[in-house]
């Protein structure tokens, strides 16, 4: 088995009376791409700093390619760092910024050339070496940006929310190429976003942080669909949250406020608490289920709003006669064309997608 | 509806152009007149090129130009040298609400004349002054030594009326660099000193250029510094026109030293910009 | 607010009115040469506002030939700069003698000025003041110096000052035993002498201090002690002598450079009759022993004597011996040509290291 490219050992920072990042532990793997996901706040920009070298940890130990580089500064990591403003140099053009790096490292001028057009190519930008940067647009600037960190071969590369600042359209087309340049390249990246969208698209795998730990680390689908705490279950994904008590354990059975009774899956150990938080995600609610259904929660939708968005419409309805909203994927099949405001329907749940977490 | 447009444009141009046309157009040509009369034999007016032949014949002269404008570069660069730190300092080390005040507190001594400032400087420096004074109390010095009238002490006071003229500049184009490039630029394994050559100060450049280009045209032209400051040596060419003018009465010949300052000077400036491959017209943006 | 706004803008259309309605001189003088007592009682006597403009004369030249004699109503240039000067620009308008109450002046200095400031049969000055240069001394610190040549004495390496502009020229020469005055009509021996004696100034530079340019930094500096041996005005080693007993003006063995001070309108005076007024004014035995009293210069007014401090008058007795008086040199009429020579040896002596 390879040495991991980053292992993360008992790494903490803390700032006067506030801590950061609390006491982490965690590797990421050779050519892989690891996200880390969390909400603004958690740590994640400080982790990304401590590791691309401008912050020093409180304590910990962080080894690179099995190295100790915990004190050693940024520019005598084989890490490289694409700044969430990109940072590239306006008094330069796009080959001054690509091959500034190389030159760092005191390549032959003629290597340097031939290494830039190379990687200018790759991130299809090839002809766009003269140009100043203010002549190029977003997503072009962003290429730049990631081929000025990426032709120096670093054994790591972060990125901190580098779409951040792109339309969505932009954005959706760039993770998809990042994706792959990922792929051909081979680099191990590492991405910090707050967007889960970006990081279950992309990654191997995500790191959900919050408050200065990590809630899981595990494939996105995993992370989708089995959430390993009420957090991760919440930041991960669209999802309808119900309040509800213990009606039995074993099999779990819990009533909501309004009288509804649904059997349900633990997340993780329960312990003895009786109010629970009930998790169901809107496409997993079964709308007019057959009757041939067994063991499945049954229940009755008001629908209150239609939320039509292409491929991503959804219901907006209460439960049951109550004044609880829930939201419910709507199939694009026609097949529910009919269903107006002020409808009732039945539906239904698996017990498996009734996920139960403490409150 | 053209013309309205047009006519609105003169109507704001009448004033530029005649603020151009009376103030600096006009005393110029007149000057230039003046510079290329003289006198023959007889004393009778006559057309003239003696004056601007004088400063390259008359050894003084041109000594004099030569060793003002050594001088007028030597405070550019040790200006640029005692207040970029101060800038970047300002700019990217202090928090925001401290820095304003530090800009202040750095423009602060130029809202007193030029002369005052001259003065403070000369009260400290003199043989029975306050920092003789200091050291002989504090024993570390037996007899005063005389700290003014000398090139350093001339050098000392110009660099320091000069420092706000580059401050500006430099403080207005390191506010506008995001810290980001910096960390970048080590990131990518730029070394603290290769980051200071060739990311801050490439991006300062426009600032440096212009700072560095009133530096030294204010201390060309400076007359006040030198003559209170410097020593019985340091004859510097805008004394020299002021004597054409004042003591000798020998107007012509000031008009043509005049003249050789400005074409000179913007020599100097324009291969400066030439040697640094700096545009104007950035730099002045 | 708004009474008080109004109330402003009255006084000042008030303001703006009187100064329209009041005649005003505009003086261009030296500074000190109108004191403030005078200035008030001049304009309670007369009602007319005076506005002082201080210069010297070199400067005074530059900006009447700068507006060809406009803008002032009347000017003290020094006696000898003033013939040539009228020759080439006409800066000045020829004087109504007649206008001027000559019982209370000098009556020799009078005539000596007449014939001084003569062109093309017209005289344009009156006297005013007159003064020497001479030595300002630290007695105790430099007890032997008593000649123009202490200022270039090894001894007294960095305690000397001396402004360096033609009266340390002129002095040098005469302290080298010539009479630079006698060469002024002939500009090649002229420059043939001050080129020597420009020559000695660069050979004992490392001795000076400095060059004052100011006067009253000069008297600064001797008063510190930091320079002991100064070319200067007779009234800045009295003004010293006053506060300390060991500085003193010394009338220099090869004689104290004298000059006198004059009154002259210029060409395109607006009020030539003000100026008359004021010249009549100040010349007045008790106005003139003020402006004495003060500032130390004798003035060409006859009675003024019988008004001044008995300090003042000890100071020419103590400065002064009868054979000293005897050998001031007054200045002669200076022409243009005399000056671009000086001038150019003087940037020679300045720029030599």
């Amino acid at each position: 088995m390879n040495t991991p490219v980053l292992q993360i050992q008992n790494l903490r920072k803390t700032f006067a009376d506030f801590t950061a990042v609390d006491t982490l532990n965690f590797q990421v793997e050779e050519g892989s791409f690891f996200s880390i996901l969390g909400p603004s706040g958690c740590g994640k920009t400080t982790l990304l700093r401590m590791i691309a070298g401008f912050l020093e940890p409180s304590s910990g130990t962080l080894l690179i390619r099995g190295k100790d580089m915990t004190t050693t500064p940024p520019n005598r990591r084989p890490v490289n760092l694409v700044f969430q403003n990109l940072a590239l140099f306006p008094m330069m053009n796009v080959h001054e910024n690509i091959a500034f790096g190389l030159r760092r490292q005191g390549l032959a001028g003629r290597e340097i050339g031939q290494k830039v057009e190379a990687m200018l190519e790759r991130v299809h930008l090839s002809g766009f070496g003269k140009k100043n940067i203010s002549q190029l647009s977003g997503g072009q600037k962003q290429r730049v940006a990631i081929a000025r960190s990426l032709v120096l071969e670093p054994s790591l590369l972060l990125l901190d929310e580098p779409l951040g600042a792109l339309d969505l359209k932009l954005r959706e087309q760039m993770k998809i190429e990042l994706k792959k340049l990922q792929e051909e390249v081979g680099t191990t990246f590492m991405y910090i976003t707050h967007d889960q969208s970006e990081a279950l698209v992309m990654s191997d795998q995500v790191a959900v942080m919050n408050k200065g730990t990590f809630e899981q680390i595990d494939t996105p689908r995993n992370l989708y669909s089995n959430p390993a705490t009420s957090f991760v279950a919440g930041f991960v994904g669209e999802t309808n949250i119900l309040p509800v008590q213990v009606a039995s354990r074993r099999p779990l059975q819990v009533a909501t406020s309004f009288g509804l009774q649904l059997h349900a899956t633990a997340g993780i150990d329960l312990n003895d608490s009786d109010s629970l938080a009930l998790y169901i995600r809107p496409e997993s609610i079964i709308l007019e289920p057959s009757d041939s259904m067994k063991h499945i929660n049954r229940f009755l939708l008001t629908v209150q709003n239609i939320l039509f968005d292409g491929s991503n419409t959804k219901l907006l309805a209460t439960i049951a006669e109550s004044d609880h909203e829930f939201t419910v994927a709507l199939p694009q099949n026609q097949q529910f064309a009919h269903i107006a405001k002020g409808d009732h329907i039945q539906a239904g749940v698996h017990p498996e997608s009734c996920r139960c977490f403490v409150r | 509806m053209k013309n309205h447009i047009r006519l609105s444009l003169y109507i704001f141009l009448t004033p530029v152009l005649l603020w151009l046309l009376l103030l600096i157009v006009i005393p110029h040509i007149e000057l230039l007149i003046m510079s290329l009369k003289g006198t023959d034999d007889l004393g009778d007016p006559v057309w003239t090129l003696a004056n601007y032949r004088h400063f390259f014949t008359e050894q003084i002269y041109w000594y004099t130009f030569v060793r003002t404008a050594v001088y007028a570069m030597l405070t550019t660069v040790l200006t640029f040298v005692v207040t970029f730190p101060v800038a970047f300092y300002i700019t990217k080390v202090v928090s925001v609400r401290l820095s304003g005040f530090l800009t202040i507190v750095l423009l602060m001594p130029f809202w007193v004349s030029e002369l005052v400032r001259v003065y403070g400087w000369m009260i400290l420096l003199r043989e029975s002054g306050v920092i003789n004074h200091l050291l002989i109390s504090s024993g570390l010095m037996n007899t005063p030594i005389e700290m003014l009238y000398n090139d350093i002490s001339m050098m000392m006071g110009l660099v320091y009326t000069s420092m706000l003229f580059m401050a500006v500049p430099l403080i207005s184009s390191l506010e506008g660099m995001d810290d980001s490039i910096i960390e970048a630029a080590h990131d990518l394994g730029a070394s603290p000193p290769t980051i200071f050559c060739k990311i801050i100060i490439p991006y300062a450049a426009p600032g440096i250029t212009s700072g560095s280009i009133v530096v030294f045209m204010l201390a060309l032209g400076n007359y006040l510094t030198p003559t209170l400051m410097g020593g019985k040596n340091s004859l510097w060419f805008t004394e020299q026109i002021y004597n054409e003018f004042i003591a000798s009465f020998n107007w012509n010949q000031g008009a043509a030293f005049g003249f050789l300052l400005l074409a000179l000077s913007s020599i100097i400036i324009w291969a400066g910009l030439k040697l640094t491959r700096q545009e104007l017209g950035r730099a002045l943006s | 607010m708004k009474k008080l706004l109004f109330a402003a803008t009255l006084a000042f259309f008030a303001m703006v009115t009187a100064a329209h309605s009041s005649e005003t001189l505009k003086l261009l003088t030296w500074k000190g040469y109108a004191p403030q007592q005078l200035v008030e009682k001049f304009e309670q006597e007369t009602g007319i506002k005076v506005e002082l403009t201080y210069s010297n004369n070199e400067e005074m030249i530059a900006k009447l030939r700068a507006t060809r004699g406009a803008g002032f109503d009347l000017a003290q240039p020094s006696q000898d700069r003033i013939s040539s000067v009228q020759a080439q620009y006409k800066l000045y308008q020829p004087l109504d003698y007649s206008k001027i109450n000559s019982e209370q002046l000098i009556t020799s200095m009078l005539e000596a000025v007449k014939k001084n400031t003569k062109v093309e049969g017209a005289s344009y000055a009156v006297p005013f003041c007159y003064g020497t240069s001479g030595l300002i001394v630290n007695t105790k610190l430099a007890p032997e110096a008593k000649d123009y040549t202490a200022l270039l004495d090894k001894a007294y390496t960095g305690r000397i000052s001396y402004r360096l502009k033609r009266p340390t020229l002129i002095a040098l020469a005469f302290a080298g035993g010539d009479d630079p005055f006698a060469k002024y009509d002939d500009p090649k021996a002229y420059k043939e002498l001050m080129d020597g004696v420009g020559a000695k100034m660069i050979e004992a530079k490392p001795y000076v201090k400095n060059y004052w340019s100011n006067g009253d930094a000069l008297l600064e500096m001797v008063r510190s002690g930091e320079v002991t041996v100064a070319m200067g005005w007779d009234n800045g080693g009295w003004k010293l002598h006053a506060e300390n007993s060991d500085i003193d003006f010394i009338a220099p063995k090869s004689g104290a450079l004298g000059w006198i001070d004059t009154f002259a309108i210029p060409a395109k005076a607006k009020n030539v009759e003000a100026a008359y007024k004021w010249i009549n004014f100040i010349l007045k035995p008790e106005n003139a022993a003020v402006f004495t009293n003060a500032e130390k210069y004798a003035t060409a007014s006859k009675g003024a004597a019988a008004h001044l401090d008995a300090e003042v008058r000890d100071n020419i007795n103590r400065s002064f011996t009868e054979a000293d008086i005897d050998n001031i040199k007054w200045y002669p009429p200076v022409s243009a040509k005399i000056e671009q020579i000086e001038g150019k040896i003087l940037d020679t002596v300045k720029a030599a290291q």
